[in-house]
């Protein structure tokens, strides 16, 4: 389970934000933009600092400010997808998938066994010695999942992962992106613009509006009143 | 009836196309018949027998010597600096950006003035070096620092440029999949801006193998010792042609050389952001 509580000064204003999830629930964060979600979450993988701050991630402080603790970012074992840049292009898929596990110093037996285990679910086994920058928007996306996921991280987190893909590709992610956070029952949380998105991925919802919680619930009973988009 | 090509219309395409086909005939001509001419002013039996030259293979050992030397100083003291300068504000960066731009402009002569007026014998700080019995000008490592202080902007102007251009996106994935700083960069930040670094370096061992001015003003013109080959060309033309020609020769092929690798690794692929 995911728990953090932030306050962080921004330009505009001051994030005040607290989000909570639980082991195998996919949280869909939303918000127009600049709203602070893509700030949230860069707070929580600890790329960021916040002004104030504790985060719990199944039951462990990542960090609290208060008591000067924090988890540096390559320790916090966070499976991060960032908006755009979602693979390294100069490198193979095979290479993209197993960085995290290299950067870990695993054996390479096992590098090569997991990584080649992570390609096989996300079915981008065939594309294991193509250069990631010669992917197609869906596939690079693919690759980005199994990058995170191989790492067996205790949080996932994605940051418009839909964005630029077909129905197709958005569709095969979301249906990847369930059936492993359910499997592998970490918290997940999805940002994405789109109710439709939300409503579709997301077990829970959370609007943010300039910094600050808007509402909280089911996707599916999210009120007209909230700022999101609710373009198809 | 008006023959077709005299026409209004096919008429003034006529006279646009004659103009451009003048305009880039003329251009390239100024640029490439005195390349031309100090080719055919040698022939290549002269050329290669000059090549053995005591005069012109010290020169060329020299230069490639101390390039190389300034070129490495570059590269290792110039990328992290450039890597830190592009992602951290600090007080007075715009000051050390024109610094960083200043060499540029200044006329060489006037470089090798102030590298003078610094680490001379009797210098600013050279007095001091000099008090240690360390003697700075007039040495074949002036001729390193004369280069590095010119042709240094090259590699630094381009290093910062990619390593703004680079989005962090790429770096604070590393880091979340559980990568050091150190194997961040070596394994996501160096190599997606390699292209544009390696066209960095290129350019700025062209232009530390062609300084003239700072090194003749710092460290002189003493043969083995501070004359490499653009200094060998000007005594080379006082006292014997035909090393002068030589020299100038090579220069022109290894510049020529360095102009067409850069164009060749500017084709790779650099990920902005």
């Amino acid at each position: 389970m995911l728990e953090a509580v932030m306050v962080k000064r921004l330009r505009d204003y001051t994030l005040d934000f607290t989000i909570s999830v639980k082991s195998g629930e996919i949280m869909s964060l939303m918000g127009l933009n600049g709203s602070g979600k893509s700030t949230a979450l860069n707070i929580i993988a600890g790329l960021l600092e916040a002004d104030t701050t504790t985060i719990t991630l199944h039951g462990e402080c990542l960090c609290r400010t208060e008591d000067d603790l924090d988890v540096p970012v390559e320790d916090r074992r966070i499976g991060y997808v960032l908006q755009n840049s979602a693979v390294f292009p100069h490198m193979t898929v095979r290479d993209n998938v197993a960085f995290g596990l290299r950067a870990r110093r695993l054996g390479r037996p096992v590098v090569a066994e997991r990584a080649a285990l992570w390609m096989d679910h996300m079915h981008i086994g065939d594309l294991a010695d193509v250069r990631a920058g010669n992917l197609s928007g869906g596939q690079k996306q693919r690759v980005a999942l199994a990058r995170a996921l191989a790492i067996e991280p205790g949080l996932l987190m994605l940051d418009e992962p839909f964005t630029a893909l077909d129905a197709d590709s958005t569709q095969t992610v979301k249906d990847l992106t369930r059936r492993f956070v359910k499997k592998m029952q970490i918290p997940c949380i999805v940002v994405t613009h789109r109710v439709a998105d939300s409503t579709e991925i997301g077990d829970r919802a959370c609007v943010l509006c300039k910094g600050k919680k808007e509402w909280e619930g089911i996707p599916g009973e999210m009120p007209e009143i909230c700022s999101v988009c609710r373009c198809a | 009836m008006t023959p077709k090509r005299f026409r209004p219309k096919n008429y003034r395409r006529t006279l646009t196309y004659l103009a451009a086909g003048i305009l880039i005939a003329a251009v390239t001509l100024y640029l490439a018949l005195p390349i031309l001419a100090l080719i055919i002013r040698m022939s290549p039996d002269m050329f290669f027998d000059t090549l053995h030259n005591p005069e012109v293979i010290s020169a060329l050992w020299l230069s490639l010597f101390t390039t190389v030397t300034s070129l490495a100083v570059v590269i290792l003291v110039g990328t992290p600096f450039a890597y830190y300068h592009s992602r951290y504000s600090y007080p007075g960066k715009v000051i050390v950006d024109t610094l960083i731009d200043l060499p540029l402009v200044l006329p060489p002569a006037v470089a090798g003035v102030a590298l003078l007026v610094l680490y001379g014998r009797v210098g600013l700080l050279g007095r001091y070096f000099n008090m240690l019995g360390i003697s700075l000008a007039f040495t074949t490592l002036a001729v390193i620092m004369a280069q590095i202080f010119v042709a240094s902007p090259f590699y630094l102007r381009q290093a910062k440029s990619l390593f703004e251009q680079l989005d962090p996106a790429y770096e604070q994935t590393a880091r979340t999949l559980g990568a050091s700083s150190l194997r961040t960069m070596t394994l996501v930040t160096l190599p997606m801006t390699a292209g544009g670094l390696v066209s960095g370096a290129v350019m700025t061992f062209g232009r530390a193998l062609g300084e003239f001015g700072a090194t003749i003003m710092f460290a002189g013109n003493l043969p083995g010792v501070t004359q490499t080959m653009p200094l060998a060309v000007y005594v080379g033309m006082e006292s014997n042609v035909t090393v002068g020609l030589t020299i100038s020769i090579l220069l022109v092929i290894i510049s020529f050389t360095i102009m067409i690798a850069v164009r060749l690794i500017q084709k790779r692929e650099v990920y902005h952001a």
